[in-house]
């Protein structure tokens, strides 16, 4: 097991935390509305095969909050400098929530180093009839609660987190997450116009139990991208990666796998 | 000094339970509790007060503007100002304010407060608010925008005012070609603007930096009298004396024959304003990016702590003037120079206080209070200042 490093990268004047383990084919791993920690859990055994890369976003945790920053194609035009300037090649992306949403745009925007897409409990779509929760209305540990299916799981995640010395970070997380998702409300109507250009192998990976993003925007996801698998967890809430991190690492290198064999 | 009757116009007649049950009188709380026949009756009560302030010889009449709640009904205040234009013949008339960010075009709030500035021949007064946190709740604005858009807003309508159009405009959440507002204000260079705010201290050196009238909403007697020392020092340090009229304490009063009897008659109209129109949580006040997160944590923090308030509570810590005319007289004198502002913001109808009542508060100060207070100015702020 290969423990992550924590390192400061300062792209084109934006310095961001990262954190960067392993070896193999460079993954990248991009956050949603919290920060990197999300990935503690399985960044261990996805370092087994991978070099993995998981920044934190600007705006967020310990990372500068530029001017520029304003929106999600912000946030995507930065990870292709950033994946310019380490000079990635062949890169699986996988991004969560906010983090999916930033990838999806990104997939869109220029695939060229690319070669494959998660979309992780993916927010950035928008479907009309499906009951969501505004996180933005639920207190601080009703938002917690929201993203898990069993309720162990949320008490772990609010002892760990809602701590006075994390009050800054969890209000610097929101406040970008504010600026980035109010509205229209967690969605770009710009962007399911153009999924369709997706000619990347891609993975959708759900929560069978998912209150944040039903599992029908799984669907939706699955159908909007051209040949997008689907793997649904069960017993899992918003958080695969947190909540099931064997089964998340398992979907990933199945796919990564069939990916290989395919080519 | 000068006493405005500062009329909120809440939905009265509200089912107060259903506001506790809900959490709040705000966004959540379902419109199918406005009955629109009891609606109508009100916003005729309310404007009729308002006429009655003119004749009764207050110095103006104030409305403001909130959304989607029962706390005031009021969301498009420019409506009510238009009717009050012809029929409030002798006072000023405000607007305090329009919140500017929820505005995606701020040059509607330029041609509305000129029209206003017409229609009273001069006697409107602008006022710019951000709006409270609820407000980008129900309207959809960003609240990480919110300092942006109002300083953006704030600027690009001043200068719709004063300079002679067309120009344009390129800011970075406003665009026009063509800014040419017709008609232009009465009011040379343009209508006195005039800033509300819970306290905000940037807020407040701005305001005093641009020579705006300051008015502090519902607060202590010491704080507002710190805010407004904060604003004086900022004056100073710009190298001007303000008056101190443009220091206003937005307040609430009531009078009645006893001090006794007054407090008997208030304590449910006011403890039902403070702890059920105004009450929400703390998600919906302060969304994230509305303030800075040092002013977040502030406010948070006093809001943990907060509990019922009675009327006891509101007059002990001078957030209000209940009483007989005397104390009443006595208490306002002690708190204009403590805090050393001369213009009043007053709620004389609070709550769910009914008409008649409202209308004889109204009268008991026109006759018992503004008679002793009209050139009556500030003493001693200095003192009041050292501490």
């Amino acid at each position: 097991m290969t423990e992550p490093t924590v390192t400061n990268l300062s792209v084109r004047g934006c310095r961001i935390a990262l954190r960067r383990a392993g070896a193999g084919r460079p993954l990248l791993l991009l956050h949603g509305a919290a920060d990197a920690g999300e990935w503690l859990p399985c960044m261990a055994e996805l370092a087994a095969r991978h070099d993995v890369i998981a920044p934190e976003h600007p705006g967020f945790g310990a990372s500068d909050t530029p001017a520029w920053l304003d929106t999600i194609p912000d946030l995507a035009n930065f990870y292709l400098d950033l994946i310019d300037q380490l000079d990635l090649a062949d890169v699986d992306l996988v991004g969560h929530d906010l983090g999916g949403w930033v990838a999806a745009e990104l997939a869109v925007r220029n695939p060229r180093r690319l070669a494959s897409l998660t979309l992780v409990a993916a927010a950035g779509i928008h479907l009309s009839g499906v009951p969501q929760t505004d996180p933005f209305l639920r207190t601080d540990e009703q938002r917690f609660r929201d993203l898990f299916h069993d309720p162990a799981r949320a008490d772990a995640m609010i002892a760990r987190v809602l701590r006075p010395e994390l009050e800054d970070t969890t209000l610097k997380n929101q406040t970008s997450t504010a600026r980035l998702t109010w509205q229209p409300r967690g969605y770009d109507p710009h962007l399911a116009k153009w999924l369709h250009r997706i000619a990347l192998p891609t993975l959708v990976v759900w929560g069978g139990n998912d209150k944040v993003l039903p599992p029908a925007y799984a669907a939706a996801w699955q159908k909007r991208i051209p040949g997008a698998q689907l793997v649904t967890i069960a017993d899992c809430g918003h958080m695969p990666h947190v909540e099931q991190p064997a089964a998340f690492a398992a979907a990933l290198e199945t796919f990564y796998d069939r990916k290989r064999v395919a080519a | 000094m000068k006493v405005f009757n500062f009329h909120l116009m809440p939905y009265r007649h509200v089912d107060l339970d259903a506001i506790e049950r809900n959490g709040s009188a705000w966004v959540t709380f379902s419109n199918r509790h406005y009955d629109p026949e009891k609606g109508a009756g009100l916003y005729h009560e309310y404007l009729d007060q308002m006429e009655l302030a003119d004749r009764l010889g207050f110095d103006g009449v104030c409305l403001n503007e909130h959304h989607q709640t029962a706390y005031g009904m009021m969301p498009i205040p420019g409506v009510l100002a238009g009717a009050l234009a012809r029929s409030v013949k002798r006072a000023k008339l405000a607007i305090l304010g329009r919140a500017l960010p929820l505005l995606n075009n701020p040059l509607m709030v330029a041609e509305e407060y000129a029209m206003l500035d017409n229609l009273t021949r001069g006697r409107f007064i602008a006022g710019f608010v951000r709006g409270i946190g609820a407000e980008y709740h129900a309207m959809g604005i960003n609240p990480a925008h919110s300092q942006d858009r109002f300083a953006e807003a704030h600027d690009l309508i001043v200068r719709a005012w004063t300079e002679p159009g067309p120009f344009q405009y390129v800011g970075k959440h406003y665009h026009f070609n063509y800014v040419n507002v017709w008609p232009r204000p009465v009011q040379a260079p343009h209508p006195p603007i005039w800033i509300p705010s819970q306290g905000s201290s940037s807020t407040i050196k701005w305001a005093a930096q641009m020579r705006y009238t300051y008015a502090q909403t519902l607060s202590p007697i010491t704080v507002v009298a710190r805010f407004f020392q904060l604003y004086r020092d900022e004056a100073d340090r710009a190298g001007y004396a303000p008056s101190p009229d443009q220091l206003a304490w937005s307040n609430t009063i009531y009078v009645a024959e006893t001090d006794a009897k007054a407090m008997r008659e208030a304590r449910p109209h006011l403890e039902a304003l403070t702890n059920r129109f105004l009450k929400m949580p703390t998600e919906m006040l302060l969304p994230p990016g509305y303030s800075n997160i040092d002013s977040i944590k502030r406010i948070r923090a006093v809001k943990v702590t907060g509990k019922p308030q009675t009327i006891e509570d509101l007059v002990k810590n001078g957030v209000v003037i209940i009483g007989s005319p005397n104390t009443v007289r006595e208490k306002l004198a002690e708190y204009q120079d403590l805090a050393g502002f001369n213009t009043s913001l007053t709620k004389t109808q609070f709550g769910t206080l009914p008409d008649d009542m409202t209308r004889a508060n109204m009268t008991a100060i026109a006759e018992e209070i503004l008679p002793h207070f009209r050139d009556r100015l500030p003493q001693g702020i200095k003192q009041a200042a050292a501490e």
